[in-house]
């Protein structure tokens, strides 16, 4: 079963990038990988460009409109994400609880749809 | 058999379904030819097919039905023992670990517990929550989708998890003693029902779980806390000062102090064991005054350490103004003001302490406030009554 767990962050109180709080958050999160491996989980998950490179776009009767920013403008925003690939909703909460930014920020997770051919 | 249902189709809203098709043609069956030898064995047989019909309507879980079919023949066994060769302990336990997840919310949980391992109908369950029907059935929906939909495990929880899952239990039976018991709002006989519900929910999880000491704590705590309500009057409020104590069971308070000793002899102390232990020293004084209030007072103290709830550092708040006079009691409890301004208790508390204090006018403004907070009708007749008693009160 997929889960996939969403890392909202505040990006006002994330470490700048290259500060030695950032270097600190990468090896946590190489750590984190180590142990995924290590335990044999199926993963992929990427950090993403803050939401001020978001475009959000509609398509109504046929006519696309583009948008600058992302769907919805909070204070907290979408940062990254995880896939995990685990047998049940107890497994995906343990690995996303190993998430660091789960520390400063939140993690949602949500259950992927999954259809049988 | 809910609870072996589960375990077998993997899927808690195909279960409860399954069971509920298998109880309508129950009734027009057992109508027409009578009831059959062994009723509970041909319940859960026909579930079992129920379910099989659903999944293969559903053609997505067309392969899933054939799986079933398959485990089921193999399974097949006379039907008078297949319900007791299903119902294990475990799976009752499961079924309250599932009901009880965290992934849900609060007030989804005790829904959830009562309706599946307390038996209250839906209607019953919204009622004591003052919600409307139609709401409190969309919010069992929803609980039931989202257990299935995200795969929350039907399962005890494995070691590293089990004191937070345990946690979650026994604070949602715990919850459901005390809406019977505090009765915020609501009828007096659904109250008293959800006391007893919440005690043979902690029976069934101690016999489940021996030597748990946090369980043995909840069910002391609620044994003792049922001892003493036949002292107390449903049309108004009593305080422990006058409760008449030859109305308390003392079976009952035999059984829960008993207990609580028990559990804290494991060495393990938790908050419901230090909670049971205040309730058996109130148990066990002959009065008021004859109250044990120094070692509740210290027994405070461990359990705010445990439980930062300022709900609880008012009690001790309350307790030591008896174990150390009223002053030092008013001390401890001002600074809770901010968190507990909401509070009708808070107010009431400084009211009495103020009382007790001669600052008569500081007592009234109390009184006012607490009264003006929200609670229910039989404590705000309480509360009317000590303002009018106060010295030189307007009648």
């Amino acid at each position: 079963m997929n889960y996939l767990a969403l890392i909202y962050t505040t990006p006002e109180d994330s470490p700048a990038i290259g500060s030695p709080e950032w270097e600190t958050l990468i090896g946590e999160y190489q750590a984190m990988e180590e142990r995924f491996r290590a335990d044999g989980i199926t993963f992929s998950g990427n950090e993403l460009q803050p939401a001020s490179t978001a475009t959000t776009i509609t398509v109504r009767d046929g006519k696309v409109s583009t948008m600058d920013g992302p769907f919805a403008v909070t204070k907290e925003e979408l940062g990254g994400y995880y896939l995990f690939d685990v047998p049940d909703l107890d497994t995906a909460l343990r690995y996303a609880a190993m998430i660091p930014s789960a520390a400063t920020g939140r993690v949602e997770v949500r259950p992927v749809v999954e259809f049988e051919d | 058999m809910l609870a072996a249902l589960i375990r077998q189709l993997d899927d808690f809203a195909l279960a409860e379904d399954a069971l509920q098709d298998a109880v309508e043609s129950a009734l027009v069956h057992w109508g027409r030819n009578g009831l059959p030898e062994a009723p509970a064995g041909w319940l859960l047989r026909t579930a079992q097919r129920k379910a099989i019909d659903r999944l293969r309507r559903n053609r997505r879980f067309a392969d899933r039905a054939q799986d079933l079919t398959l485990i089921l023949a193999a399974e097949e066994t006379p039907m008078e023992d297949a319900v007791d060769a299903l119902e294990l302990p475990d799976d009752r336990l499961r079924l309250i670990f599932t009901c009880c997840h965290p992934a849900l919310a609060p007030k989804t949980r005790i829904a959830l517990t009562l309706r599946t391992l307390g038996g209250l109908s839906t209607a019953e369950i919204a009622r004591a929550f003052l919600d409307e029907d139609a709401a409190m059935a969309q919010r069992l929906v929803r609980a039931r989708q989202k257990i299935s939909a995200a795969r929350i495990p039907y399962e005890v929880p494995g070691p590293a998890d089990w004191p937070a899952r345990l946690q979650s239990v026994l604070d949602v039976v715990y919850l459901i003693f005390n809406e019977g018991y505090a009765a915020s709002s609501g009828a007096t006989a659904l109250r008293q029902g959800l006391c007893d519900e919440a005690l043979q929910l902690a029976t069934l999880l101690r016999d489940l779980q021996p030597a748990e000491p946090e369980i043995e704590g909840l069910l002391a705590l609620l044994t003792l806390t049922r001892a003493r309500m036949p002292a107390r009057d449903p049309a108004r409020f009593v305080p422990l000062s006058e409760q008449d104590r030859t109305h308390w069971d003392r079976a009952q308070i035999d059984d829960g102090s008993a207990l609580v000793e028990t559990a804290l002899r494991r060495g393990r102390p938790g908050p419901y064991q230090l909670q049971a232990a205040i309730s058996a020293l109130h148990c066990a004084g002959n009065s008021h005054d004859d109250t044990d209030w120094t070692q509740i007072a210290l027994l405070y103290d461990a359990l705010v350490a445990f439980d930062a709830n300022p709900v609880i550092a008012l009690n001790r708040a309350v307790a030591l103004s008896y174990a150390k006079g009223a002053e030092v009691g008013l001390q401890a409890l001002l600074p809770l003001a901010g968190v507990l301004g909401n509070y009708r208790g808070y107010h009431a508390a400084e009211a009495d302490l103020r009382r007790r204090l001669e600052q008569t006018a500081a007592a009234r403004d109390a009184y006012e406030r607490a009264i003006n907070a929200p609670g229910n009708d039989v404590d705000t007749r309480f509360l009317r009554q000590r303002l009018a008693a106060l010295p030189g009160a307007r009648p």
